[in-house]
């Protein structure tokens, strides 16, 4: 079995029957973490906290305890669906979806199966980010909202297991995509896009370690042109690389059950990163009957235009906007893409045009020296101990020939050592760039009769070392000549 | 028996607030009477200290000033409300010492207006029944009994534990709940009066789920005038409840009046059943006289789909509960059953255990009409009767003000002679379209049947005409003249 790459070509998998396409679909479980509690009791949702402290009468399903929804986890949900240019329902409801588990305490869950929140939207993303013509359009369902479940510990007594209610009843999105996905380099994308966006909105952090974002990947192949083969499940997938992982190889075997003349259950599928294979949950035979109905504790959510006239004036600019407005502003198509993939570059590097700072020399300088040292020093940008303020004015010295380039790069090293501002340090460390002709073209002199002979190499036409005759001066001039003025001399000493 | 304890809410306000006793020995009074009850098996817990502590702060504040509306009243508590502290089992087994952390909003309304707790009392198990049968407790007996017998009769249900303790004076008034006529057969069934308010006017929290969509909390008491009083304190808009309605509470005491002058009463010709005793339906037409007496005009109205509620009733009411009862697993709090293998083996065995016939046979149907290939066919066909029965009524009210109907096809029944559960569910027919349509409906004592068992008057008011409801209440309750009492034998 082959896997074709060509990022230009479709995704096609090589089977012994020819070629097969795989058709992807992801319901994305997003917690809304801009609330700090829960869809339908006011209990926190901090993460991490020691078992069972994150509880409520109604988290616990006391007897008589009644739901009520909070307000802002609806507010977020309707923001996140305008984000993704979806249908937003004025009238939804929620249904209880009954079944039995220890880490149900209500023995439903409450979630909206027959009326949701959010109807139909819309992501583009690109597959490629450096290529413009992978841009793809994937088609979301719908977006509900519902509540999670505890969690089991079965590591805590040899023969019982222990019930933590802490994430029982936080305030989940479930966002469903359309089949629309063909190869895992694109769901990859999709979700890393999906991601961009919860997070610029605010509505979810998109932390996929704490699990404030999981996926359900629904997988099928088909020969191209053919309808959809049976799906499988694979649940709670929590990381963009897993999720293409078992895309992969769940559609190899599924190509190599359908040759060697199976059929493929609809089925849930389990994923153990451990050993990158996916195992059967359970079949459709055994599937839960969830018994959903209009749960009779809620009333109908009824949105009113006061309402979603907020939501929308809430929204901030969203990352296509703000790649469109960066590539207005002379800013390199790739650049564009790399400071709006996630919000806090996206806001650091605004913050950055604020202050002052030219577009595209400050994208450069962020994509090349900024990203360059926080990665050598491990730290997000949000830690980054230089302000955006501070880096204009770093980056203002540049532009109006006060520092060179050279210079800004050891400016730059002491302003994230020091913490000093760089007019400050060019000032007491006297690194002001020198375009003083006479001490110039005293170093000149001095290089060029040190190395007689690759002055005369120059002169019968190795043009090539005239960077070396630059470099020397600029060596010699500690870095701070200008650069123009060496160049311009040199031109002139050596002709 | 104290005297006091013959006096109703009102007489024990007045008197307490007069000076003529203390609020002390108005408690002293029922306790005593609650220690002597044990026979009718109406308590289930008896909580006299709170009782007590409750009558010495009213006591204390008396003289100073205003007092709150219920200081120096005792009263029952159905066993569906959470109080705190004090043991809350629905009548279930699954529930047995269940001690909550919280008081239900309704008990909690009714503690802030100075009433006392006279203790928890008996009721049909998780609220499904209609004769206190089905209680993990035993039956609640009633207070009355048949000229010349001596056969154990049924209170009625599920509120039989309040019906039977406000009839034997062992408790001043008492809090129901009616899911389908849960307080006004027991009340029809005691010779008292029991009103059901429009749904959301009390609130549902820490009150034990039965069916979410139609459960409400009520009084119980033998006056118009003391429901009134009761159902002042226990609604009121409660932002932990979705459903609970946010409107201030009308003074329905102050605006008690029994002159009926321009109302109009519907007669509903689909209530006319066959099978009906003739003393209850001549007691109906005795109650259309006492109306126009009172001053309001009698007019036929049709509610076409009437037949169709109770089946409605046993669709919608089952599939909500076999959901809401679904937390008693065992896992938290409760009954477990140990011994067993796996979780799937606890929730058997305890839900088992815990559950008795007639809950579960509750859950299985709700378990069943909810279920995939058969949802449409019950759950969703119900809900277009329920709204279809609602609609019923909305056209009836705009011929009349007020519905007056019999509250139940018979007087209360023995203990243990209907044991077809159909024939049970049938008790409760003249009940449950008002409950399907969330309005306000009230049973008050019309009169004795031959075997001298009291008979109640059932009156539908619109949504939210509570007063219209209480005010002909008021007037049957003038002109019906309804003393008996049952004697004493326990």
């Amino acid at each position: 079995m082959v896997t074709m790459t060509d990022a230009a070509a479709p995704y096609r998998i090589k089977g012994e029957t020819g070629e097969w396409e795989v058709v992807v679909g992801l319901e994305v479980h997003a917690q809304i973490t801009a609330t700090k509690s829960k869809l339908f009791s006011g209990a926190s949702t901090t993460f991490g906290a020691e078992p069972n402290t994150q509880v409520s009468l109604v988290d616990a399903a006391m007897p008589g305890m009644l739901p009520v929804p909070n307000k802002e986890c609806i507010r977020q949900a309707v923001r996140t669906g305008m984000a993704l240019d979806a249908v937003i329902n004025r009238w939804s409801r929620f249904d209880r979806k009954n079944y039995f588990y220890a880490d149900l305490p209500q023995g439903y869950q409450i979630s909206q199966l027959y009326h949701p929140l959010v109807g139909e939207g819309e992501v583009e993303v690109l597959v490629d980010e450096k290529d413009e013509s992978s841009a793809k359009r994937i088609g979301i369902e719908r977006i509900h909202v519902e509540q999670d479940a505890g969690k089991l510990m079965h590591d805590q007594h040899p023969t019982m297991s222990y019930v933590d209610l802490n994430r029982c009843g936080v305030a989940l999105m479930e966002i469903v995509s359309r089949p629309d996905m063909r190869s895992p380099a694109e769901a990859g994308a999709y979700l890393r896009k999906l991601r961009a966006i919860l997070r610029y909105v605010g509505s979810c952090d998109g932390n996929m370690e704490e699990g404030s974002m999981r996926a359900d990947v629904n997988v099928s192949v088909r020969k191209p042109g053919d309808e959809f083969g049976t799906r499988t499940e694979t649940k709670n997938v929590n990381s963009v690389r897993f999720v293409m992982a078992v895309i992969e190889h769940e559609a190899k075997r599924q190509i190599e059950v359908l040759e060697s003349g199976g059929t493929i259950a609809q089925e849930t599928r389990l994923y153990d990163p451990d050993k990158n294979v996916t195992r059967s949950l359970r079949s459709k035979e055994d599937a839960h009957d969830y018994r959903y109905f209009p749960d009779p504790d809620l009333l109908p959510l009824e949105l009113d235009e006061a309402f979603l006239d907020e939501c929308k004036a809430s929204l901030p600019e969203l990352p296509d906007a703000k790649r469109k407005r960066y590539e207005g502003l002379s800013i390199t198509p790739y650049n564009a893409s790399v400071l709006t993939a996630e919000v806090e570059t996206a806001r650091w590097f605004d913050a950055l045009l604020e202050a002052g700072a030219e577009p595209k020399q400050g994208a450069n300088w962020v994509v090349a020296e900024l990203f360059g040292a926080l990665n050598r020093l491990g730290k997000g940008i949000e830690e980054c101990p230089v302000s955006p303020a501070g880096a204009a004015e770093l980056l203002k010295l540049v532009a109006d020939g006060t520092i060179s380039g050279t210079i800004a790069k050891q400016v730059f090293e002491i302003m994230l050592e020091t913490g000093e501002g760089a007019s400050a340090i060019v000032e007491s460390r006297g690194l002001k760039q020198t375009s003083d002709t006479g001490a110039i073209d005293s170093e000149i002199d001095k290089i060029l009769a040190a190395n007689a002979d690759k002055v005369a190499e120059y002169k019968s036409g190795k043009q090539q070392l005239f960077g070396f005759f630059v470099g020397q001066t600029m060596k010699a001039m500690a870095g701070k000549a200008n650069p123009q003025v060496v160049n311009e001399r040199l031109r002139v000493k050596l002709s | 028996m104290s005297e006091l304890t013959t006096k109703t809410i009102a007489e024990l306000r007045d008197g307490f607030r007069a000076g003529d006793f203390s609020a002390r020995e108005i408690a002293e009074g029922f306790n005593a009477a609650v220690a002597a009850s044990k026979a009718l098996n109406a308590y289930t817990v008896e909580t006299p200290e709170d009782a007590l502590a409750a009558a010495d702060a009213a006591d204390k504040m008396r003289g100073q000033g205003d007092l709150p509306p219920l200081a120096g009243i005792p009263l029952g508590i159905k066993d569906l409300f959470a109080t705190k502290g004090v043991d809350t089992t629905a009548g279930s087994h699954i529930l047995e010492g269940f001690k909550p952390t919280y008081d239900s909003t309704v008990t909690a309304n009714l503690r802030k207006a100075g009433a006392g707790m006279l203790g928890k009392l008996n009721m049909d198990e998780f609220a499904m029944g209609s004769s206190n049968e089905t209680s993990t407790y035993g039956p609640v007996l009633s207070p009355w009994r048949r000229k010349g017998s001596n056969v154990g009769l049924t209170p009625g249900g599920s509120s039989g534990g309040s019906a039977a303790a406000v009839a034997a004076m062992i408790a001043p008034g008492a809090t129901g709940t009616d899911t389908g006529g849960s307080i006004r057969q027991p009340a029809a069934f005691a010779g008292i009066c029991g009103i059901k308010p429009t749904y959301g006017r009390c609130s549902r929290w820490g009150i034990v789920a039965f069916a979410s969509s139609l459960d409400q909390a009520g009084p119980m008491a033998r006056t118009v005038r003391d429901c009134a009083i009761l159902l002042e304190a226990m609604a009121g808009f409660d932002p932990k409840d979705s459903t609970s309605l946010d409107l201030p509470v009308p003074q329905w005491e102050q605006n008690l009046s029994s002159d009926l002058s321009g109302k109009r009463v519907g007669i509903p010709k689909e209530y006319r059943i066959d099978g009906v005793p003739s003393d209850i339906n001549a007691l109906w037409d005795q109650g259309i006289e006492w109306l126009k007496d009172a001053g309001a005009t009698p007019v036929e109205i049709s509610l076409p789909h009437t037949k169709y509620a109770l089946p409605t009733y046993y669709i919608i009411a089952p599939a909500e509960a076999s959901s809401n009862l679904a937390r008693y697993d065992g896992v938290r709090y409760g009954l477990r059953e140990e011994g067993v293998k796996t979780l799937d083996d606890m929730y058997a065995a305890t839900r088992a255990a815990g559950f008795g016939a007639e809950v579960k046979r509750r859950i299985m149907i709700g378990t069943y009409v909810l279920s995939a290939g058969f949802y449409d066919a019950y759950f969703t066909k119900a809900q277009r009767v329920r709204a279809l029965i609602k609609q019923d009524f909305r056209k009836a009210f705009e011929q009349c003000d007020v519905i007056l109907t019999p509250t139940a096809p018979s007087a209360a029944f023995g203990i243990g002679e209907t044991t077809d559960p159909l024939a049970m569910y049938l008790n409760d027919v003249f009940a449950v379209p008002a409950s399907l349509a969330g309005l306000p409906a009230m049973s008050v004592p019309g009169g004795l049947d031959g075997q001298g068992l009291p008979l109640g008057l059932h009156l539908i008011g619109n949504e939210l005409d509570e007063q219209t409801v209480l005010n002909a209440g008021l007037a049957i309750e003038e002109r019906a003249g309804f003393t008996a009492r049952p004697e004493k034998w326990w």
